[in-house]
């Protein structure tokens, strides 16, 4: 029996984490679900689906994204990074330990997304060679909902990474 | 003399940060297991109507594996009233109800589905205001009440009085009576609601992945509406991603998911979107409080009446015993010789309400610390002055019967005075456009359990293995607070081990002890002295083994660097103790289990008696900036001063007082659930503003150690406190900065034009005081 195509479906080559996938997608698919349910990388959160809460925020080229909205086969050609992929797997990446560290974490499901969005402003302002202020910073993360910790310390801990001080 | 602390006092990064910072801790949502269908659950489209249902076509769908209505399942009702169906037959009684459930090979097609039931309504007029459900005329909005104590349409009624109310009247100089209305806020916990439900069809036995917070009562509530044993039901906590009191009832998505798997042999899971966790999930209470209060000319509080009309919804939660912790505000809070309180809860044709965080505390406090602004203005008296002189004490026993031994309200309002004087000497920011203020609040709750329940206690098996690790078995569960890092701290001082060789186990109702659950800011205080029972007969035991390998008596031994010493130096290392009284004969293991259960009592039939085994007292001061142009308000700084009785980790108390008090400054500026002819009207984050990192104000925090004689170290519970009365003292600080008082949250730019418009057009001048 012939093979049937399906022609919904399109096939995108990307670098996930540092490793190269090619997949056969739907073309309607959204990237969070395409990580969390096709690939099953669950660190990359669900909070309300539209863009409000930042808890799926991952990097696209290192730029910090809603994963909810956004149409995976944008992703073709492109480094996407979450949250398994920030570290190297031996050490922790310096903005979970100034999240640990600085007591940013609480019940930490918007952690994941708070690291991306640390992360992204941090590639950021290095590249603008821009020093960005506590209001420019605490700015950055308004994208990012957090209910347990009033982001005291999420924005001390993005300030010591960004500014490089303790 | 107090022992000289190694770990606690120390800012200690919470145990489970790193597999919470790294992706790896697993969420109801992360969950997976073999087999697993996908449930979707049908609401109403109408908040009052009769309906017929037709869930033929949605049965035929590929890959639906099972449908349920009412008609498909004997379950009994739910709720703290068991006032609540879970799946609502012929007739639909709010926004939120259920009337069908479906079990799907995936997400998409569970959600196909639900669109091919077909519903026949027919919409009533339903009743959404709880005065009209008190009419005469009002239908009966619940019927599934058993026990009608009180008159129709009303869920619970509490009645309070201390005091000679008239003798106290006579006595006051001045009286302020005023009406405070209060708004519908809701929880925003970062992850929606969630069920794995594995029924295994061989043992007849039930396991729920979930994310309560009162596993217990919840595998009770369960096992009732279920109609099996509760002891055949297991309940696995997930990693919980926030809970603020919302997890305190079960809700009928978690007997829904188990029925399913009931009928399918096979795992279902239920998670909720982000527009169902608006609409579906209990919120705090909407409250009209009338509140009458007096003082003597001396500004001495003489007596305080007040009148709570509580929204209570279609169906009737744990919120709805608020009252308990709110009669104690108003009959305890500063000394006051007489007080009548009474409180209705109503039914409506409203989303039914829950326990939040503060359990009431806020709503009533709000009332209360305005009131005491309005008496010193009758007064001419200054508003830190009259907070100062009425201020509750050390040893008080109020007129509810709540004792105070230790206390520190006064300090705490002596502090945040003190710190929130201006630097420019009492001089108001002249500005035509801005105009500032300083408002006070200042608070009581409960800090070590509240006995309202049969059993206010918690279970702790510890196991100390050959190795030397620990593992703390607790009944107390993590919602993300930080409560196995304070306990693994209490364990390491105590025996000095160090946390990375201490673990917590604390997820599994087939394993842990008995705990009543994570509420009234009680898990430190109860789970701690709880821990601390276990580990003293834990030293026991080898201080006995130790004392022959020694050749010392038991009593001199002090716990150091993983070595049991005596006062010569000579020691010997804890595992090694372990593995002589295992590897003995008679061998033993190095396990032990306490039960602890707080020294608090029931109250009487007339609310009276201690119910808490401690009492926390706060106050904050709130500077604002309103902008009398817009009616912004930017909220410049607040101080927080906390009787906490002892600061275990600061870490976990700076987090709980700045997430605390950033919820305050939300409910008295920019939450509320809206609420039009029973929908609501802004069920998502776009609509329903919470703060973000830029709405942050300047919080600094001043610890009171008062160190409770109950209290684990001097510990007392300290969570809730934080944002009880921070709306209280935002309030008040507007107040003082347009010099006109708002009296219902939230305090938008609205009601601050309208108020300054209504003011000006009084006459007055809108120039500031």
């Amino acid at each position: 029996m012939k093979k049937k195509v399906d022609t919904n479906k399109i096939e995108i080559s990307f670098s996930l984490n540092g490793e190269k996938k090619t997949m056969l997608i739907k073309s309607s698919m959204i990237l969070l679900d395409l990580i969390r349910d096709e690939i099953g990388l669950t660190g990359t959160k669900t909070g309300c689906n539209e863009g409000e809460c930042g808890a799926c925020t991952v990097l696209i080229n290192d730029v910090a994204v809603n994963s909810c909205l956004f149409p995976a086969i944008n992703i073709q050609g492109k480094n996407v990074t979450t949250i398994e992929g920030i570290s190297d797997g031996v050490k922790l990446d310096p903005v979970q330990e100034a999240l640990i560290e600085k007591g940013g974490v609480q019940c930490g499901f918007c952690t994941s997304g708070m690291v991306m969005t640390i992360k992204g402003m941090q590639t950021k302002f290095k590249k603008g060679k821009h020093k960005p202020t506590t209001e420019e910073i605490k700015k950055g993360l308004e994208g990012n909902l957090c209910r347990c910790t009033g982001y005291v310390k999420i924005v001390e801990a993005a300030e010591k990474v960004i500014h490089g001080h303790s | 003399m107090a022992k000289k602390l190694n770990i606690i006092g120390t800012p200690t990064p919470k145990l489970d940060a790193g597999i919470r910072t790294t992706g790896k801790a697993i969420y109801g949502h992360d969950m997976k297991l073999p087999g697993m269908l996908h449930g979707a659950i049908l609401r109403t489209q109408f908040p009052y109507a009769d309906f017929t249902i037709d869930v033929s076509a949605a049965k035929k769908l590929k890959g639906v594996i099972c449908v349920i209505t009412a008609e498909d399942i004997d379950t009994n009702t739910i709720s703290y009233k068991r006032d609540h169906p879970v799946l609502k037959r012929g007739t639909v009684n709010c926004i939120r109800d259920e009337i069908a459930a479906v079990a799907a090979e995936t997400k998409e097609i569970a959600l196909e589905a639900l669109k091919l039931i077909k519903v026949n309504y027919k919409p009533k007029r339903g009743i959404f205001d709880p005065s009209d459900s008190l009419k005469e005329k009002a239908r009966e909005v619940n019927r599934f009440l058993k026990e009608k104590k009180y008159e129709k349409n009303v869920a619970d009624k509490f009645f309070y009085e201390h005091g000679n109310l008239d003798e106290q009247k006579k006595k006051s100089a001045v009286i302020v009576k005023k009406k405070f209305e209060l708004q519908r806020m809701t929880h925003c916990c970062m992850a929606t609601s969630n069920i794995t439900a594995d029924w295994n069809v061989i043992t007849k036995r039930l396991t729920l992945y979930s994310s309560t917070q009162v596993p217990f009562l919840y595998q009770r509530d369960m096992a009732h509406c279920l109609k099996i044993n509760p002891s055949d039901i297991r309940v696995v906590q997930v990693v919980i991603g926030g809970g603020f009191g919302s997890k305190l009832d079960m809700n009928p998505f978690e007997p829904i998911a188990a029925i399913l798997s009931m009928k399918t042999n096979r795992p279902v899971q239920i998670l909720y979107t982000r527009e169902e966790e608006f609409i579906a999930s209990p919120t705090r209470q909407t409250m009209n409080i009338e509140m009458e209060a007096g003082a003597d000319k001396n500004g001495n509080f003489t007596f305080r009446d007040i009148k709570i009309i509580k929204d209570n919804g279609a169906y009737t939660s744990w919120g709805a015993t608020t009252p308990f912790v709110m009669m104690q505000t108003f009959s305890s809070l500063y000394q006051c010789p007489a007080c009548r309180f009474e409180s209705v809860a109503v039914y409506t044709n409203n989303p039914n309400a829950g326990s939040f965080r503060g359990y009431g505390n806020p709503q009533a406090t709000f009332a209360m610390e305005s009131v005491i602004d309005l008496l010193a203005d009758e007064l001419k008296m200054d508003k830190a002055a009259i907070r100062l002189k009425n201020s509750n004490y050390k040893g008080e026993i109020t007129g509810q019967g709540l004792h105070f031994e230790t206390c520190g309200h006064k300090e705490s309002l002596e502090t945040v005075i003190e710190k929130s004087k201006r630097q420019d000497a009492g001089g108001k920011m002249q500005d035509a456009r801005y105009k500032r203020g300083i408002g006070y609040g200042s608070m009581l709750h409960v800090g070590g359990g509240a006995k309202i329940y049969r059993s206010d206690g918690c279970g702790t098996t510890i196991k100390l293995d050959d190795y030397g690790y620990l593992t703390i078995v607790t009944g107390s569960s993590e919602i993300g607070q930080g409560s196995e890092t304070v306990l693994a701290m209490m364990a390491s001082e105590e025996l000095s081990i160090p946390l990375s060789k201490i673990k917590v186990v604390n997820t599994d109702t087939d394993v842990k002890p008995w705990d009543v659950g994570v509420h009234a800011s009680r898990t430190t205080f109860v789970a701690g002295n709880s821990l601390l029972g276990a580990i003293d007969l834990l030293k026991k035991k080898l201080n006995k083994k130790a004392a022959i390998l020694l050749n010392t008596p038991a009593e001199e031994f002090i716990y150091e660097n993983e070595e049991i010493k005596n006062s010569n130096y000579q020691s010997v290392k804890i595992d090694k103790v372990v593995r002589e009284i295992h590897f003995a004969s008679p061998s033993e293991l190095c396990t032990e289990t306490y039960f602890y259960e707080p020294s608090s009592k029931f109250q009487d039939k007339g609310f009276k008696g201690n119910v808490s085994g401690t009492y926390a007292f706060a106050a904050q001061a709130v500077e604002v900036e309103v902008d009398t142009y817009t009616g912004n308000i930017k909220v410049v700084k607040i101080e927080v001063a906390q009787d906490v009785g002892k600061v275990l980790n600061p870490l976990g108390i700076m987090g709980q007082i700045e997430g605390g008090v950033l919820m305050g400054v939300g409910y008295a500026l920019s939450e509320e659930l809206i609420m039009e002819n029973g929908y609501v009207k802004n069920p998502n984050f776009h609509n329903y503003k919470m703060l973000t990192a830029s709405d942050v104000p300047e919080i600094n925090f001043y610890p009171i150690e008062t160190n409770d004689s109950q209290g684990p170290y001097g510990a007392k519970g300290m969570a809730e406190a934080p944002l009880i009365p921070t709306a209280a003292a935002i309030a008040n600080a507007v107040a003082d900065a347009i010099g006109t008082r708002i009296y219902s949250l939230p305090l938008t730019p609205e009601k601050i034009l309208r108020a300054l418009n209504e003011k000006s057009n009084n006459g007055h001048s809108v120039v500031i005081r």
